[in-house]
């Protein structure tokens, strides 16, 4: 008996219930699809039915797509709903047992996670090309090589847990559920942009997300804050409080480190490792870089983090762990950022190009779970480059608006200077200039 | 060919040079502001063992802004220090260093990053003196770049001329050329007192004419000193750091006009040189102050409070104005940052305002 996979728009049932088996929901090109086993290959309703998913599927995998929909369809009759993976161990502190070594990835998960991992590239990507052009100015920090991070963190936490990073934010925006549109548009300065284009790269907030912060380590304490709330508000949440190697060396977060343990809130402090402070290897910032072990009161996790199953498993597990009520954890991605500290920095004087490539062809994220996917049959390189080809026309949407989107009208410069406050008035260059600022 | 070539002697002398190419200094060298300080620090590092430098990125890097190129290549690791991103501990490391004899240069790549530093620069550099009555001494240099940049948002745009301006203790240059840059670098370290050096991003690649006098290693701008940079009779315009520039600019679109400015180029925030914007006044009786920082308890501010409290106010035919940053955050959007710092345009209209015209 042939096995066809039949995508349907709606989650009703179309033919006969007893050759149904509901099994994936997939996420493609962000719609729910009713992934259906159906059983029979000859019946005439199936095929007039094939033909209007292939429409269906044509339409949301991407605009110009030709006939990609029915080789899906073919295609997909050889995948499997799952697998399971050997996930590198994670160096423990202060832990008798850490996150599995084994982890499983649906097929649904595996797109979900491809897809997340390759807008944030693509962004990243389009980003330093509006900079280049000049429609980016300021600062530009770049996240791209670091998307297993991003994703897997947000894969393992709950939806509703919060997250607070330093500059090089953009990733995390997105897994936190800001639209590339209102990033690219922050980002160029436009009223469209997150903040409405006040804030610019390093300051764009979302809901549970508290930015985007430009003075390096001044975030972790406020990360802690935000934990200490979700304890007072007994919310069952958690704060990933996200870091830097540089940032380790700041004295405020082992502040923070003391403050959390000694209260036990719930907060998982998150060193993303990607060698650098800018410019300085971590050999020559920091006297220890076993950024795990930094605590000695508080259990740390050393983790893969370039691959997105590792840091999911392992944010899983801290997750749980400050739930619990223990009190915070540590957690340190190793990583690599390929771009230099910013746009600004290429990113060569202090590497070499070689370690570059050479991270790019052994360790690149986006890679590593495109081979686990398409090794075991999660999926196909066709499946996959429509997603690409998804991706892309997301992109390339987003950077036309944020490249022709008005900036913001000048009547707005004194807005939102104070909070639930009634009209008043700000000074401009000069005491004859007044800008009204509303909350 | 009997082209003179020489320089012009303090005394107005002009002094002709040998054409011996051994004592051939050139009249005019251009030298960008970057250069400068770069120029200032090397000869003092060269002139005094005791004098070193630390902060991010500074040695291997040549400085987040190429500032402190060449210098760790130069002087090795005992001199150029890279330090970790921990703006309150190194500073407190510099503070001692300066107490126990040394005479250390500290670097904040933005001045914005000081604050995490600040209580060691007031509390244990700018008090200690005075605390003690007289016994220890902090000879300390802060310097990095201080002010509004392009695009770089709220949390890298602050002005601290005044937070650091407020302080009985410290001393507090601005310099806008490079001859300011280079002077002032120098006497800032030469000075037994804590010195906080606000320089300004934007300047660091601006290329100015060096003097032959300025080239000289023991050329020393004196703290305290504000300098006119041009002459004029109708009204006096104060200003520091990069807006000096745009002051010079507004009086040449209005010199056209017939209106004549006379710029002066404060130099120093703190100690604070009234008495030339006083003469200056009195001659012109009319003053504009024009800085990048907030409005609110700002330079401008104090200026004009002095005025009141001395000789210039009965000279004043029209009250002072300020123009200043906007009363806001830096915004991010080019429209509207554009709006928050003061423009050339902004200056000659509070200019014919407060000349009535």
């Amino acid at each position: 008996m042939q096995r066809h996979d039949v995508a349907s728009v709606t989650n009703a049932p179309i033919v006969a219930p007893r050759a149904f088996s509901p099994r994936d929901t997939q996420k493609v090109g962000g719609v729910a699809l009713a992934v259906w086993v159906v059983g029979g290959c000859g019946c005439p309703v199936l095929h007039s039915m094939k033909k209007m998913l292939a429409a269906a599927v044509s339409r949301v995998l991407g605009g110009g797509a030709q006939k990609p929909a029915s080789r899906v369809l073919v295609a997909s009759c050889n995948y499997s709903n799952d697998a399971t993976f050997e996930i590198k161990k994670c160096d423990l502190h202060r832990l008798e047992e850490g996150p599995p070594v084994t982890a499983v990835l649906t097929r649904e998960d595996g797109l979900q996670y491809y897809r997340m991992m390759q807008t944030v590239r693509r962004m990243e990507l389009k980003a330093d090309q509006l900079y280049k052009q000049k429609f980016i100015r300021g600062f530009c920090h770049l996240c791209d090589g670091q998307e297993a991070c991003y994703v897997g963190l947000k894969a393992g936490a709950n939806p509703s847990d919060h997250a607070i990073t330093a500059y090089r934010a953009h990733g995390l925006c997105y897994a936190y559920g800001l639209s590339v549109q209102s990033i690219l548009a922050e980002l160029t300065g436009r009223r469209g942009g997150c903040a409405k284009g006040k804030g610019g790269s390093m300051h764009m907030y979302g809901r549970n997300f508290y930015g985007g912060n430009g003075i390096v380590g001044a975030q972790v304490p406020l990360g802690a804050g935000v934990a200490l709330a979700c304890k007072y508000k007994g919310s069952n949440e958690v704060c990933l409080t996200l870091y830097g190697d540089g940032a380790a060396n700041q004295g405020q977060i082992f502040e923070a480190y003391n403050m959390a343990a000694l209260w036990k809130l719930p907060c998982i402090f998150i060193c993303e490792n990607n060698r650098y402070g800018m410019g300085t290897a971590i050999e020559r910032a920091s006297a220890s870089t076993d950024y795990y072990k930094r605590v000695n009161f508080i259990p740390g996790l050393r983790v893969d983090g370039m691959d997105v199953l590792c840091v999911r498993e392992a944010a899983k597990f801290a997750a749980d762990y400050c739930r619990s009520g223990k009190g915070p954890i540590v957690m340190e991605l190793q990583t690599y950022r390929y771009h230099g500290h910013s746009m600004s920095d290429p990113g060569i004087s202090y590497r070499t190009r070689e370690e570059i490539q050479n991270i790019r062809s052994k360790s690149d994220p986006i890679m590593l779970l495109k081979d686990k996917m398409l090794n075991n049959k999660l999926s196909s390189i066709e499946e996959l480059k429509e997603i690409d080809v998804g991706v892309r026309k997301e992109i390339d949407d987003a950077a036309q608006f944020a490249t022709t989107d008005p900036e913001p009208p000048l009547e707005e410069l004194g807005h939102h200077v104070y909070n639930n406050n009634l009209p008043f008035e700000v000074r401009g260059t000069n005491q004859w200039i007044k800008f009204k600022s509303i909350s | 060919m009997s082209t003179p070539r020489g320089s012009l002697e303090s005394d107005g002398r002009f002094e002709e040079t040998s054409l011996d190419a051994s004592s051939f200094t050139p009249l005019f060298i251009l030298v960008t502001v970057r250069e400068a300080i770069n120029q200032g620090m090397d000869e003092e590092l060269e002139r005094d063992e005791k004098v070193f430098l630390l902060g991010e990125e500074v040695a291997q890097y040549d400085g987040a802004y190429k500032v402190s190129r060449g210098l760790w290549k130069k002087y090795g690791d005992k001199r150029i220090i890279d330090t970790p991103i921990s703006e309150m501990g190194f500073a407190g490391i510099a503070v001692g260093a300066a107490m126990a004899g040394l005479r250390p240069i500290c670097e904040f790549m933005t001045f914005n990053f000081s604050m995490q530093a600040i209580d060691q620069v007031i509390n244990s550099a700018a008090k200690t003196y005075y605390m003690s009555g007289g016994l220890q001494p902090v000879p300390i240099v802060f310097r990095g770049p201080n002010g509004a940049s392009a695009g770089v948002a709220a949390q890298h745009s602050q002005c601290f001329a005044a937070w650091y301006g407020h302080c009985p203790g410290l001393k507090v240059v601005s310099p806008w050329n490079s001859e300011d840059a280079k002077g002032l670098i120098k006497s800032a370290i030469r000075d037994n007192n804590p010195v906080v050096v606000l320089e300004n991003e934007l300047m660091y690649g601006v290329p100015f004419e060096l003097s032959s006098e300025a080239q000289s290693k023991d050329f020393l701008v004196p703290i305290g000193k504000a300098k006119i940079e041009r002459q004029g009779t109708h009204i006096t315009v104060v200003s520091h750091s990069r807006p000096v520039g745009h002051c010079l600019e507004a009086a040449t679109v209005l010199s056209k006009e017939g209106i004549e400015c006379e710029v002066i180029n404060m130099r120093t925030i703190r100690p604070m040189d009234i008495e030339t914007i006083e003469a200056s006044v009195m001659k012109t009786n009319h003053l504009v102050t024009v800085e990048g920082g907030w409005p609110q308890f700002g330079v401008g501010a104090e200026i004009c409070a002095r005025i009141m409290e001395g000789p210039a106010f009965n000279f004043l035919d029209a009250p002072a104005v300020r123009v200043t940053g906007a009363d806001v955050p830096m915004p991010y959007a080019k429209i509207l940052e554009d709006n928050s710092v003061p423009q050339v345009k902004d200056i000659i209209f509070a200019i014919k305002k407060t000349l009535n015209i």
